[in-house]
């Protein structure tokens, strides 16, 4: 029993955290708190919703026509949307204030498009519905499959990150925005590539959920809940925090699910949420001075 | 003399031809009248368009067109007026619920008023249809409290039945198939912390025990919840031949794929809302077959089968095995009882109340104003999503137990 | 008290007047718009006398107004109406100084999420709590309140909420608020403990939000938690203080009360098509109205003036 549900949590944690990922670029780097991040995630599971029903293509190759699409809705959004809003922003207040705002008004045109587009209804596929054996329990495959995506996009990204001049720099303008520029660094640049880079993410994540999960065109402010409690649990603009908390997240709410109660492990995710936010505030991984 | 008592009386006539012409307003404006204006507001945004925008919304639009291109709907006189339909979105709050129907009624002076949909903004809307006077079929509702309701809002009708019908069904399915050898009888039952959940766990727990059936797991989960494979673990090491669960859709369909990954292979396999849908036959195909659930069609009925096929033409989408086509029923039934009374909306309700309606279910007709000549569970054979309890009644196929293993 | 504030209170007072006896020749329908808009205007009203001196952005909102619902919801059938009114501002109260003493440390991104978070929370803990210990989740409420009745006691409650908002604005503790978004140790050398200042604005704020959730409750007959706790009150209160300025008193009237009719409108005329006009309308505030309606207006004012 116990080896079932560490596993179980750890390939649903897998998904928390790629979801998060995105999210903590966008707003680490970007500074843009977005709240239609999870629109964006349920547009890319009806894109490969349709390419699976209607031409056929399996999910994985899916990911190779959704992520570069995220990328560039990323890259729009920031460009026509975001640039105006930081430039003529003051203090990081206002532009948070400002982006909340915005990306709100983002939320619901996304949703209603795909409302005209695809109706209220529960959308889901059956792909790669079989059972895995792993050290002695049955996980789905599609499932596992996502935990692997999760796994090695996330590394992928922390060692571009950590590993690459060009990481180095996006790193710069999140821990220092004003200081950024005086190496050299263009923040503004930086801060799109961030920000389409959690676009591609949140497509990666809407791909690999629509292969197990059920979504409906108004189910992304949940995947936003999600992926921010994640975030802030990690720390904002932190990847390897975003990628531990979503496993501990995914652990602890199986873990509740089978030794205390199904009916408490929404409570309880957000009970460790808002404890940890008490205790540290700046998130589990996060510098207490920002 | 004479002279006043004359004019009393014309003035008293004259009193009361007004008073009639009042009384009879909606007929003698029937005349110059050039449609009939049908109102509703439904959640078209939020958490609950899901639920709207399968069982109740299509078949609103499919009824409106069916009437429409018919000519409109007929009124005693044997002429024909279109409908004119006013929709507003409830945006699943009720508060918006709330005056969108006040609007309906004082506003746009509907002539009538469709039901929301859901239990809880069904019973929102109720004083307010009371209120203005407006028949509510209301159908996407399961509730026990119905016969109170009635007795409160003497023109509400309630036309889903209530937790007791349904888990009063499936306990004495278990009860009969442990009888019979095929089951053991033990059941784990898990319930989606909502609603629908509650009102027929809590139904289920004295069935149950009364039908001398043990509950050996009985777990709730909140709504939202996506992985499933902890409760599936318990209940497959639980013991019991029979799983039930009082869910969702979005967890309808994660318990079947889950259920087939981790080979959980329960004798009898019941799950809630979503089993019906359309969509839940296709993606499952011959692994449908012997899932169990509330509702249920009577295969052999053709008016049935002929609007199944008419609703995936027109809204294209198929119905759903429970609620839709009482949701079509329920229309048919206002529409002959307008045909019967005329615009006069206490007439129309007391029709409702009392007559009998041909409708795609065959032979329709309240009692109590609630509508229970229903299938409490159906199961999935060939195909299609039939009724198997009450096992009495005409129509009704026979249970398939146990239930085949996952194919792969 | 000046010529002038005399004068403004005696305008105040015709208005709500004038507004109380609405109902006695408008029509139900008039009276319902009327009730949701009073509503959104004291729930951004008391948004902002928290959130718009101290800059917390709070989406907490229906974790008070769910709280004020549902207390009407268990009570209704066994303490007479005002009692029931009382115990839901206590309790609404006992949760705001519980949470205002463990969050009010936090700033920026993190209180926001901090707060939605905790909407949900108690969300879950009342269904929990529902499922597990009473074993039903719905709750009905058949009170005898009119909704000429419920559109009453907001209106009252309005007026309560504009006179503190405006009273506040006139003692020591205004002009620390003054200046409390800007710099803390400037306002704190105003002689006033910002803390308990900041605690006793969220109380007073999250009090007023309870009410308006238990006097709109009876409206509905039949309360459960996702009914109760629907996030987007949150949201909407927010986008309305926001858009009429929640730094000023009369902002957030300016910014409920077109925002409401306009939501009204586009749910009834475009019913298919309203979350898209609607996001595209909170863009357009956010790029043409970056501080507020009432600011905007002051700022064209001001340029007139000097021409």
């Amino acid at each position: 029993m116990l080896v079932t549900a560490l596993l179980s949590g750890l390939v649903l944690g897998g998904t928390y955290a790629l979801v998060a990922m995105g999210l903590t670029l966008q707003y680490g780097i970007a500074r843009i708190m977005n709240l239609a991040y999870g629109e964006t995630i349920i547009a890319a599971a009806f894109l490969a919703y349709v390419l699976f029903n209607g031409l056929g293509i399996n999910p994985v190759l899916g990911l190779l026509i959704a992520v570069p699409l995220g990328f560039v809705f990323g890259y729009l959004v920031y460009g026509l949307m975001m640039r105006p809003l930081v430039r003529r922003a003051k203090s990081r207040e206002t532009l948070e204030i400002d982006s909340i705002l915005a990306t709100f008004g983002l939320l619901f045109v996304i949703q209603g498009v795909m409302l005209v587009f695809f109706g209220s209804n529960y959308t889901s596929y059956s792909y790669l519905n079989i059972g895995v054996s792993v050290l002695g329990t049955t996980i789905a495959a599609n499932r596992l499959l996502a935990f692997a995506l999760a796994i090695v996009l996330g590394g992928g990204l922390y060692l571009l990150l950590t590993r690459t001049l060009w990481g180095t720099a996006l790193r710069a303008v999140a821990v220092s925005p004003t200081s950024a520029p005086l190496v050299g660094i263009d923040v503004e640049r930086a801060a799109r590539t961030a920000f389409a880079i959690g676009g591609a993410l949140a497509a990666a994540g809407g791909v690999v959920i629509s292969m197990y999960q059920t979504f409906t065109a108004t189910a992304g402010v949940v995947f936003t809940m999600k992926a921010l409690i994640v975030v802030i649990m990690g720390g904002v603009g932190n990847i390897l925090g975003a990628l531990f908390s979503g496993l501990l997240l995914g652990l602890v709410e199986t873990f509740v699910a089978t030794y205390v109660d199904p009916g408490l492990t929404l409570a309880a995710t957000y009970l460790i949420f808002l404890a940890i936010l008490l205790w540290r505030p700046a998130g589990l991984f996060g510098r207490s001075a920002r | 003399m004479k002279s006043l008592q004359r004019r009393h009386v014309l003035r008293v006539m004259a009193a009361a031809s007004a008073l009639l012409a009042t009384g009879i307003a909606p007929g003698a404006l029937a005349q110059d009248r050039t449609s009939v204006k049908i109102g509703y507001a439904i959640s078209k945004t939020g958490p609950n368009a899901g639920g709207a925008g399968i069982t109740t919304l299509p078949n609103y639009q499919l009824w409106v067109k069916d009437v429409n291109d018919a000519g409109g709907l007929e009124l005693p006189d044997g002429r024909k007026l279109p409908i004119e339909v006013i929709e507003y979105d409830d945006r699943s709050a009720s508060e918006e619920l709330v005056r969108a129907v006040e609007r309906l009624a004082t506003q746009d002076e509907a002539d009538f008023i469709l039901a929301p949909w859901g239990t809880g903004f069904n019973l929102a809307a109720a004083p307010l249809f009371d209120r203005y006077g407006y028949p509510q079929l209301a159908v996407s509702s399961v509730t026990d409290k119905a016969p109170d309701f009635v007795k409160r809002w003497k023109r509400s009708f309630w036309m889903l039945g209530g937790g007791h019908d349904y888990a009063g069904a499936l306990a004495g399915l278990i009860k009969k198939a442990a009888a019979d050898g095929t089951l053991n009888t033990k059941v784990a039952m898990i319930s989606v912390a909502d609603g629908f959940g509650i009102d027929l766990v809590t139904a289920a727990r004295p069935a149950f025990a009364e039908a001398g059936i043990e509950l050996v797991y009985d777990k709730t989960y909140p709504v939202g919840t996506s992985d499933f494979t902890p409760m599936i673990n318990e209940a497959k090491a639980s013991g019991a031949d029979s799983f039930v669960a009082f869910s969702y859709p979005p967890d309808t369909f994660a318990l079947t794929q889950q259920s087939q990954v981790a080979d959980f292979n329960p004798k009898l396999l019941y799950l809630g809302v979503g089993t019906g849908f359309p969509v839940y036959g296709k993606n499952n195909g011959d692994n449908a077959t012997g899932i169990m659930s509330l509702g249920g069609i009577d295969p052999a009925n053709e008016a049935n089968a002929a609007y199944r096929k008419r609703h995936e033409e027109v809204t294209g989408q198929g119905p759903d095995y429970w609620g839709s086509v009482i949701t079509y029923a329920s229309l048919q039934m206002l529409q002959e009882a307008i045909k019967r009374k005329g615009l006069d909306r206490e007439a129309v309700s007391a029709e409702l109340s009392a007559g009998t309606f041909q409708t795609v279910l065959g032979e329709t007709k309240m009692e109590d104003n609630q509508l229970r000549t229903l299938w409490w569970t159906g199961q999935w054979q060939n195909g299609q999503f039939v009724g198997i309890a009450p096992a009495d009644r005409a129509g009704a196929s026979q249970p398939i137990l146990p239930r085949q293993a996952w194919k792969k | 008290m000046t010529a002038r504030t005399l004068l403004g209170l005696l305008v105040a007072g015709l208005v709500l007047a004038a507004l109380a006896a609405l109902p006695l020749f408008a029509g139900p329908y008039a009276v319902t718009l009327m009730i949701g808009m009073t509503g959104y205007v004291v729930l951004a009203t008391a948004w902002g006398l928290f959130s718009g001196p101290t800059r917390y952005v709070s989406l907490a909102t229906v974790a008070f107004f769910g709280i004020g619902a549902y207390t009407v919801g268990v009570f209704s059938e066994t303490l007479p109406y005002p009692l029931v009114l009382l115990v839901a501002a206590l309790i609404g109260l006992a949760v705001a100084l519980v949470v205002g003493l463990s969050t009010l440390r936090l700033a920026g991104v993190y209180f926001v999420i901090f707060t939605f978070g905790l909407a949900e929370l108690i969300r879950q803990l009342v269904t929990w709590y529902e499922v597990n210990v009473t074993g039903t989740l719905g709750r009905y409420i058949f009170l005898p309140v009119t909704p000429e009745g419920i559109y009453w006691q907001l209106l009252a409650l309005a007026a309560a909420t504009f006179l503190f908002s405006w009273g506040i604005g006139r003692t020591r503790w205004g002009l620390a608020l003054k200046v409390i978004g800007d710099d803390e140790v400037v306002a704190s050398h105003c002689g006033i403990d910002i803390t308990r200042l900041k605690l006793a604005l969220f109380a007073v704020s999250a009090v007023i939000i309870t009410l308006v959730g238990a006097i709109q409750a009876p409206r509905w007959t039949y309360i459960e938690p996702s009914i109760a706790f629907n996030p987007t009150i949150s949201f909407l209160t927010l986008i309305m203080a926001l858009l009429g300025g929640a730094d000023r008193l009369w902002g957030p009237l300016l910014g409920a009360i077109p925002l409401f009719l306009l939501f009204e409108w586009l749910s009834a005329n475009f019913p298919n098509h309203y979350p898209i006009i609607l996001g595209l309308v909170f863009i357009a505030i956010v790029f043409l109205l970056p501080k507020g309606v009432l600011a905007a207006v002051e700022s064209r004012l001001r340029k007139g003036g000097a021409r």
